[in-house]
């Protein structure tokens, strides 16, 4: 657990050793006010609510994640320091997981730093925190399933453009499988549970349901799984790419 | 003072030597295919404490993928890599513990500075507090990383790079070292410091190193072997290696021209002597090199003679062999296939 913790801790200071870290902070908390105040309408919406704040997490997300995770192993290969990494005496399993939770720490960061929103809504009006909070636990939650399948990626090809590109396009396709562009597809001629699988394995819908103040085991148990599920894969895919 | 009784000394010795003697790695048939492409195929041997073995062989040859196997990060195709008691793929952490390596090009996380590379070197590798400090400061100290510890890798010279990779490895003090192309990019000086260092650090490890410069078998190898196309096609002491070499002891005299036609004559006729080749005619001097039968010792011969029959020698040398002439004509295959490569990449240009 101390070897995770001591990878974990490489990778999230190398996040602040280049203007990566800021830069990517910056837009991020610049998207989010755009995304709250122009396209949620958070003060014409005249609600002492966070809606218009989490409802575009996911298109927030959807553009932001594979940029942080991009390098996660891309650039380990590209310059050879993958080679330096599996030769230390730490679990391959710890490897990994110390890698992502570096990348989630940051994401973290970066949404905590959204604050100053909370403090609006809360100056300006009375909101149930406990759903604000409720909120902000499954956006994490939610990010946390956009860096495992982007981490996945990244660690497919040593090209961290393409790394970003793919990321982009799978997170895009586990973003919308709940919306009408997809379930419209599907639900004329598909039997309803099948819609309902695809629906099911949507990330918005998921998060809706979070972002609504309720707080249901099963939403979190499905990101956890799919973080789980996506962390194996990219251990099984690095130990593939290692061998060719 | 009482003496020590033979038997008990002769015992001590041999218990000594018996644990110098273990083998550290241990590699029984290591095989590694990439596809149909066989790039290690199915080599053994060993390398106990106390030993620098180093690997010799073209580019291609399967020696960094080799290393790649000793040390964990590629699975064989077949075979068993040992490391002390452990096996690299059932035990691996446990395995792992115990070298130090540095792989190919030295990388180096480019953001990083060597310090905070260091540390989490160090780190990583259950080193704590003071011991900690203590490593870092060594290794430092030895590759003389001072001037450069808090600069990102990415802007360091060649030359820095490969010893911080160097002293990444030999941080934790292990008992084993693999280290490819430790000398690779160096300065002469910079050179020479790390094969001091490695020759310091030999008594104590098993260590391993590649490389492609000759000469460096011979200032700190105490065994080398040579690789092609994946096989073991030598593996023997420098000198022995150099023994295989066609020059091995054959002698070099230079006599003033006047004498140098009767010298010729009768250096030939030596009992010991195969032939006779003339060399170079320099300033009224005359080289010629004697070569033995059978790699005989004849540089006394050489010398008697000289001095019975009262020649003018301006130079008089035994020759120990030629390393790199030996590589060449056990590696000779490639460089053919190469030559022929290079002839027809230039013809379609």
């Amino acid at each position: 657990m101390s070897k995770t913790f001591v990878i974990m801790k490489r990778e999230l200071t190398s996040y602040f050793a280049t203007p990566l870290a800021y830069v990517f902070i910056v837009i991020f908390l610049f998207l989010a006010g755009v995304f709250t105040f122009y396209l949620g309408l958070f003060i014409e919406r005249d609600h002492a609510d966070l809606r218009a704040f989490f409802d575009f997490h996911p298109w927030l997300y959807l553009l932001l994640i594979p940029a942080i995770s991009m390098r996660l192993w891309a650039e380990e290969r590209k310059s050879g320091t993958i080679e330096f990494l599996m030769s230390l005496p730490v679990p391959f399993g710890a490897t990994v997981l110390g890698k992502f939770l570096a990348a989630w720490a940051f994401t973290a960061i970066a949404l905590f730093l959204t604050f100053p929103i909370w403090l609006t809504v809360n100056y300006l009006g009375d909101p149930d925190n406990g759903v604000i909070l409720a909120g902000y636990v499954g956006s994490l939650f939610m990010a946390g399933g956009y860096l495992a399948i982007s981490s996945c990626i990244s660690a497919i090809t040593k090209n961290q453009i393409i790394a970003f590109v793919t990321g982009v396009v799978v997170c895009f396709i586990f973003t919308i499988a709940g919306q009408p562009l997809v379930t419209d597809f599907f639900s004329g001629w598909a039997p309803d549970w099948v819609v309902e699988l695809i629906a099911s394995f949507s990330f918005s819908t998921h998060f809706d349901a979070i972002t609504e103040g309720v707080i249901d085991v099963r939403d979190l148990i499905y990101f956890s799984t799919l973080i789980a599920l996506f962390l194996y894969a990219n251990a099984v895919v690095i130990e593939f790419k290692k061998a060719s | 003072m009482p003496a020590i009784p033979d038997g008990f000394c002769g015992r001590s010795g041999a218990g000594a030597t018996k644990r110098k003697m273990a083998p550290m790695i241990e590699i029984e048939n290591l095989t590694r295919r990439f596809g149909l492409f066989t790039a290690v195929d199915d080599i053994s041997f060993s390398v106990p404490r106390g030993e620098v073995l180093g690997f010799l062989g073209p580019n291609g040859a399967g020696k960094s993928t080799t290393m790649r196997m000793i040390v964990g990060f590629l699975r064989p195709s077949a075979g068993i890599v040992r490391i002390g008691d452990f096996d690299i793929r059932k035990q691996p952490i446990k395995a792992k513990e115990m070298m130090g390596y540095m792989p190919e090009g030295a990388p180096g996380y480019p953001d990083m500075m060597p310090r905070s590379f260091l540390d989490f070197a160090a780190t990583i590798r259950g080193l704590r507090g003071k011991a900690k400090q203590y490593a870092i400061d060594a290794a430092v100290a030895k590759l003389g990383l001072e001037p450069v510890l808090n600069q990102p890798i990415e802007t360091l010279s060649k030359g820095f790079r490969r010893r911080v990779g160097v002293a990444q490895a030999i941080l934790h003090d292990p008992p084993i070292l693999i280290l490819d192309e430790p000398t690779d990019g160096l300065d002469p000086n910079q050179k020479h410091q790390v094969r001091t260092l490695i020759r310091e650090m030999a008594s104590e490890k098993a260590i391993i190193i590649s490389t492609h410069i000759l000469e460096e078998v011979n200032a700190v190898c105490d065994r080398a072997l040579i690789i092609d196309h994946g096989k073991i096609v030598a593996d023997g002491t420098p000198g022995a290696l150099e023994s295989r070499s066609k020059y091995h002891n054959a002698v070099t005299i230079s006599v003033a021209a006047d004498t140098a036609r009767e010298a010729q004559k009768a250096l030939k006729a030596l009992p010991k002597v195969a032939r006779v080749e003339t060399g170079s005619k320099v300033d009224g001097v005359q080289d010629y090199m004697v070569f033995p039968k059978e790699g005989a010792a004849i540089v006394t011969e050489v010398g008697d003679l000289a001095r019975d029959r009262g020649w003018r020698v301006e130079e008089l040398y035994a020759e120990r062999g030629r390393l790199d002439e030996v590589f060449r004509s056990l590696t000779i295959g490639d460089a053919v296939a190469m030559s022929k490569q290079e002839k027809g990449s230039r013809a379609r240009i």
